[in-house]
Parts: structure tokens; sequence; C-alpha cells
């Protein structure tokens, strides 16, 4: 039951975000931007085409986009959206972890399958990109782990209820997971999402063989991906509610909007970096993931 | 005061992170306001007229003073704005977060009466310090060495704050004052240094020599 309404919020309403973040930087910039809905009508019109493959291709590229969306749904399926989450045990934080470098991994290999030589070099962009986010990830569940004493992102989130969320390491850990958030999303001081030069794309690049319903999966995905991230890096700050009610909904929509809309603020404000800097990026975030680990184990806990 | 703790530490960060020279002078002056601003917090010190002395004497020294200088020695000297590190910017970060895990494991090791600080206040004067240390090794131009030295001395000052109630003020303006005095005697250095040889790079003063 519960799954089924966490799974349902998902699909249904995390292409709005995506729009809210798009509306944002066109309003910044004076525009008027794309209507809100456009990124659902993108995915409609997706989802109506025709697949073509490449003859150079073999069956992964056909298999990677569903086993990138279903460990998706997987991992959602592990975070607290409304009080309990629908899947929880003792060290799922390791599967959340995992599910989401599985479909990392499949990406990438569907990159390689084509062929292309754009795709290899997005593919081991975002291999080097991946390994240093990782770190910063690993060390973030560590310091929630370590401070709620549990190993499953249920109990860490509902954990936080009874305590204040305003302390240094959690407001370090919000750093730590909002910069994870622009990485792992290709958002703007990482990968322009709106670029097609062939270039300096990181994450268009690699998906450059795809087109129709799986392109649709794709995008779909990397939307849901945002969603999540979102939802984790805010529920650090402002825990989630203890049911499903229309309250909680409503909460849960205003906290995001209030991320998408940051999101957008940052992307319209940052320039992108150049490549070679990237990895300095990602090394100053795990330093600051690493300071709240130390903060965490010097303050004792809680 | 845990905030202002970590905003010094992650100062110190930008410093070692940081490639614009004018982005590393803003830090340091960032990390002097937060510096005297630490000192003012603990309660009745707005009272007790030492802390409000040192607290202003040390802002108006750190953030106005000394990055006053450094610009105006930036300006004259017109070099470009790079640092220039002998150590890469990826690696010098990852040698802070080294330098970061050694610090809070030593400062478990020592524990050291804080009193009216949190104990937090050992770790990150023993972090600067260090990293006032490897900028001062890491980085060739004679404005990123002041720097450096400016870190280190924060840390020192950090480590005398807890002290505060048993040290006579005298001392303090005395630590404060050499400082100035150093910054100054380098930022001529600096100037003269440019003068003669066009860039402020400190690996050519091995290659001084009388002149013939």
């Amino acid at each position: 039951m519960l799954a089924g309404i966490q799974i349902i919020v998902l699909l249904t309403f995390s292409p709005l975000f995506v729009g809210i973040i798009t509306k944002t930087k066109a309003f910044l910039v004076g525009k008027k931007g794309q209507p809100l809905l456009q990124p659902y009508y993108d995915l409609l019109k997706l989802f109506k085409k025709d697949v073509v493959y490449s003859t150079t291709s073999s069956p992964v590229l056909k298999i990677a986009p569903l086993v990138g969306f279903s460990t998706l749904l997987m991992s959602f399926l592990l975070f607290p959206l409304f009080g309990k989450a629908p899947l929880h045990f003792e060290g799922d934080i390791i599967l959340f972890a995992y599910l989401l470098a599985l479909g990392r991994f499949w990406a990438l290999l569907a990159a390689l399958d084509v062929g292309s030589s754009f795709a290899g070099m997005g593919a081991s962009r975002e291999a080097t990109i991946g390994a240093l986010s990782e770190l910063a990830f690993f060390v973030g569940l560590g310091v929630l782990a370590y401070s709620s004493d549990s190993l499953s992102l249920d109990s860490i989130f509902l954990w936080k209820l009874g305590h204040s969320a305003w302390q240094p390491v959690f407001l370090l850990l919000f750093a730590t997971f909002f910069l994870l958030l622009l990485t792992e999303n290709s958002r703007m001081p990482i990968d322009d999402p709106n670029t097609h030069l062939e270039l300096t794309m990181i994450h268009e690049a690699m998906i450059l063989d795809y087109g129709g319903v799986e392109l649709g999966f794709i995008l779909y995905r990397s939307t849901l991906k945002l969603f999540l991230f979102m939802t984790f890096a805010v529920s650090l700050l402002w825990p989630t509610l203890l049911s499903f009610s229309l309250a909680s909904l409503v909460f849960l929509f205003f906290k995001i909007a209030g991320v998408a809309v940051g999101v957008g603020i940052v992307e319209s404000t940052l320039a992108r970096i150049r490549l070679l800097k990237i990895p300095q990026f990602l090394i100053a975030n795990f330093m600051l993931a690493l300071l709240a680990l130390l903060v965490a184990l010097s303050t004792g806990g809680n | 005061m845990e905030w202002v703790l970590i905003g010094i530490m992650l100062t110190a960060f930008v410093t070692l992170g940081s490639g614009r020279l004018s982005n590393c002078i803003r830090a340091v002056a960032l990390q002097g306001a937060l510096l005297s601003l630490l000192v003012l917090l603990p309660s009745h010190s707005f009272s007790d007229s030492h802390h409000v002395f040192l607290a202003t004497i040390s802002f108006l020294i750190k953030t106005i003073a000394i990055p006053a200088l450094l610009a105006w020695s930036l300006k004259q000297a017109k070099i470009k704005q790079e640092v220039d590190p002998t150590i890469s910017l990826h690696l010098s970060l990852l040698w802070g977060g080294i330098l970061l895990v050694g610090a809070f494991s030593g400062a478990k090791v020592v524990s050291l009466p804080t009193a009216p600080f949190p104990f937090l206040i050992i770790p990150v004067a023993i972090t600067i310090m260090f990293v006032g240390f490897f900028l001062l090794v890491s980085r060739t131009k004679a404005l990123t060495q002041v720097i450096g030295f400016l870190i280190l001395e924060n840390g020192i000052f950090l480590f005398g704050i807890t002290l505060i109630g048993e040290f006579p003020l005298t001392v303090e303006m005395g630590v404060l004052l050499d400082l100035l005095v150093g910054v100054f005697v380098m930022g001529i250095m600096i100037y003269h240094i440019n003068k003669t040889f066009d860039h402020i790079d400190t690996k050519a003063l091995t290659l001084l020599k009388d002149s013939e």
C-alpha cells in the first residue's frame, strides 16, 4: 500500500520539479520560459516514438535503460517518504548506494556498447566523476549511520524526528548532499543539461545513440533521480512527516519545490566548471563530508 | 560557537583549494573576522574590556589592515592572479583532509581544557596551523607565503584564546603588533623583489648572487 503510494508520487510528480528548475532559470534571466509541464510533454512525445538501433550494438543497449529505471525504483523504495520506508532492513544504506551505482554501471556499459567515440568519451568522464563523487556519498552515509546509530535509511530519517536538525553536522551534510545532487544529476557547475556540444557534455554524450521509448526511459530516470536526490538532501534538514496524509504530501511538495528553486538559482548564477577542475570540486566536496564525519565523531554522535 | 569554528576551518580550506590570489586574501580576511567574533562569543565577554579590546584590535588588524596591505601589494606587484602551487590544488585539498584527520585524532590524545569554548577549538586550531605550514612550503609566490604565515598565526591565536583568562593583554597585543610589522616588512619585500626580478617567485631567491 505504502509502496504503491510512494511509487505513484515518484512517477507522477518528479517531472514537475524539473519544470520548476527550468522555470526558475528562465525567470532569473528574464525570459518567460517553457511551460511548467513541458517535461511531461517531452516524455509523452518520446514514449509514442519507435526505436532505432545502431547495427553495431548488442542487447546491452536494450537492457541498460530498464536496469537503470528499475534500480532507481528499487532504491526509492528504501527511502522513507511518508513514515516508514516500504522496504527496510538493517544495512540497507549499502544496498541503496549500490543500486544507484549499478544503474550508473549499466549506463556506462551501454555507452561503450555502441562503439561511438563520443559516447565512449562521455562514459570515461562519467566514470571519473562517479568514482570521486561516491567517496563523498559513502562518507556522508557513514556520518548519517554513525550519528543515528543505525544502518537503515528508514531509521536514519525517522530518528531525526526527535532531534534538532540544525546542528553543524547536518548543515555540513546538507551542503555535501546538495553538491552531490548537482554532480550526480549532471546539473550546472558540473555538466550543463542543455548543452549538446559533444566536446563538453558528459551525461548527454552517453545517450547519443538512444531514441524513442528508450530515450524516454532514460530521461524519465534522470528526472526520478533528481527527485530522489532532492528529497534526500532536503530530508536531512526538514525530516519527513510520520504518516501519509494530504498535509504530508503538501509539505513534501513545498520542501522539494524549495530545493528545486535553489537548484535553479545555483544553476543560473554559476558558470560551468572547466572539465579539468571538476575533480577538484569533487575532492572539496569529499573534504566537506570528511569534516562532517570528524565533527560528528568528536561531538560524540547525536 | 561551533558554527564559527567550522567557518574558520572552511576558510582555511578555501585558501588550500582556490587558484586565485584575491580569493585567498578574501578568505584570510573572513577568517580574521570570524576569529575576532569568536573572542566575543563566550557569555559575559561583552562586559569584559579585555575581550572587547582584543576582538576590536584583532578585527582591525586581521580583517582590515593586513588584507588591505596584501591587496595593495598584489596591485603594486602587477603579477598574475594565479597561485601556481608546487603541489597541485587537488592534492593540496587531499593533504588538507589528511591534516584534518591527523588534527582530530591528535586533539583526542592531548585533551587540553578549553573551558568557555567547545572541544572543537583544539582540532580546528591544530588543523589551521598545519594548513598554514602546508601553504608555506607548497606555494612559491611571496604573497601566498604571507597568507600561509597569517593562517599559521590564526591557529596560534585560536590556541591563545582558550587561555585568555590567564593571559595578560599586553602579550596578545605584542603578538598582533609583531604580526602587523611582519606583514609590513613582507609587503615591502614583495615590492622590492618584484621591482628587481619582475616576479615574486621565491624559488628564484636561491639564485641571489653578488652583482659582478
